[in-house]
């Protein structure tokens, strides 16, 4: 896969390591001089100096064989327009925007530039769980491949206190992905037994989250049968 | 008798803005910088407001600040700050999200104008006219 990053700040820096790491070819395109140098030490060919809203730019990036954009400055009109110029101009299949300020989220939706991602909106969802009322945490859609991730947090007396993973039945087309215990989090065996305070991480079809709620109520009279389905689940994700 | 909101009020948009007021619209200038009302009252007789324009202090892509700038209300938007990517951001949002009947972005980046041009949207690039001056001034060279 190609993938050009606009922006070599720790996000877009650490992207490119990642998908370098992955045999993926990366161009990243950082448009200050001084960060250019100190990452194109790490990087060499694999960035470019340059303002990646200007379109010679994107052009010498080789933005019109790529196959993802990240545009991950910390501009959120910079990463809207560098978005919007990748999907709209130069037909790039897949884009991915940094949402600097979770106010702006709604113009990157507004001009159909999706996905996009904002860390302070998930942070901030994280504090939400110290809330009681909220019950489940949504966490990302990936509205592509038609995918939510959401956190439940384990209630008190749930029945699912003292459970393996296994053993919890979700509805179809729901599978615990991972699981935040005393500020950690770890990927769950079949064995893995959950504890009180345990947040989970759960992976959905669309439309689930209220299926899921209303379940951790009903918990307690349904037994394991998806249990092949998670098992398979499980041993197949490669992990967060 | 149009209610015009101009984004950025530096040399060009405080400029016209003074224009639009004398011509008897309703004008409304966000800016950022405060110095740009210094700028507005600049060559005129009284202040800004008591010209009748309206000042709003605030960035262009703050929903709060273009609300309280009247962009709801508007007619004409445009959009004159001295950054490309913010023209082009707030005026397609102008356009799309606020359904402002008339939005002009200026653009300094020619190849840009003429992109977002070809989208639809009414972009002037003063990049542009300065070359075509340039050259017609060389023609005779």
């Amino acid at each position: 896969m190609y993938v050009v990053i606009a922006g070599a700040g720790k996000v877009g820096w650490n992207l490119a390591r990642e998908l370098m790491a992955k045999r993926h070819e990366v161009t990243v395109i950082e448009s200050d001089r001084s960060r250019y140098l100190t990452v194109e030490q790490e990087l060499e060919h694999a960035i470019q100096y340059g303002d990646a809203t200007e379109l010679w730019v994107l052009e010498r990036a080789g933005i019109n064989r790529a196959d993802l954009t990240i545009a991950v400055t910390g501009d959120d009109e910079d990463n809207l327009l560098i978005c919007q110029l990748a999907k709209e101009k130069y037909l790039c299949e897949r884009i991915i925007a940094r949402v600097n300020n979770p106010r702006n989220r709604q113009y990157f939706e507004l001009l159909g530039i999706q996905p996009a991602v904002s860390a302070t909106d998930l942070i901030l969802r994280l504090i939400e769980h110290e809330v009681p009322s909220y019950g489940t945490v949504h966490l990302l859609d990936l509205r592509d491949e038609q995918l939510e991730i959401i956190e439940v947090e384990v209630p008190e007396g749930s029945p699912v206190i003292g459970q393996r993973v296994s053993e919890i039945t979700l509805p179809e087309g729901s599978l615990i992905i991972s699981i935040l215990r005393d500020g950690r989090g770890f990927v769950p065996k079949a064995d893995t037994v959950v504890q009180d305070g345990d947040e989970v991480l759960l992976v959905l079809d669309p439309g689930l989250e209220e299926a899921i709620t209303e379940h951790r109520v009903e918990l307690e009279e349904q037994k394991a049968k998806n249990l092949a389905e998670l098992r398979f689940g499980l041993e197949n994700w490669d992990g967060p | 008798m149009s209610f015009i909101l101009i984004v950025g009020a530096g040399r060009v948009g405080s400029t016209v803005a003074r224009t639009m007021l004398a011509n008897g619209h309703d004008v409304s200038v966000l800016d950022e910088d405060p110095l740009s009302h210094e700028r507005l009252d600049s060559g005129m007789d009284t202040t800004w407001e008591d010209a009748g324009g309206r000042f709003t202090l605030g960035h262009g892509l703050e929903i709060d600040a273009l609300r309280e700038a009247g962009i709801e209300e508007a007619d004409v938007f445009i959009a004159a700050t001295d950054g490309d990517n913010t023209n082009l951001t707030i005026s397609q949002i102008a356009g799309k999200h606020y359904q402002v009947p008339r939005v002009i972005c200026r653009v300094m980046d020619p190849a840009r104008a003429e992109w977002y041009a070809e989208q639809g949207l009414h972009t002037i690039c003063p990049t542009s006219y300065a070359i075509e001056m340039f050259e017609r001034a060389l023609e005779e060279v």
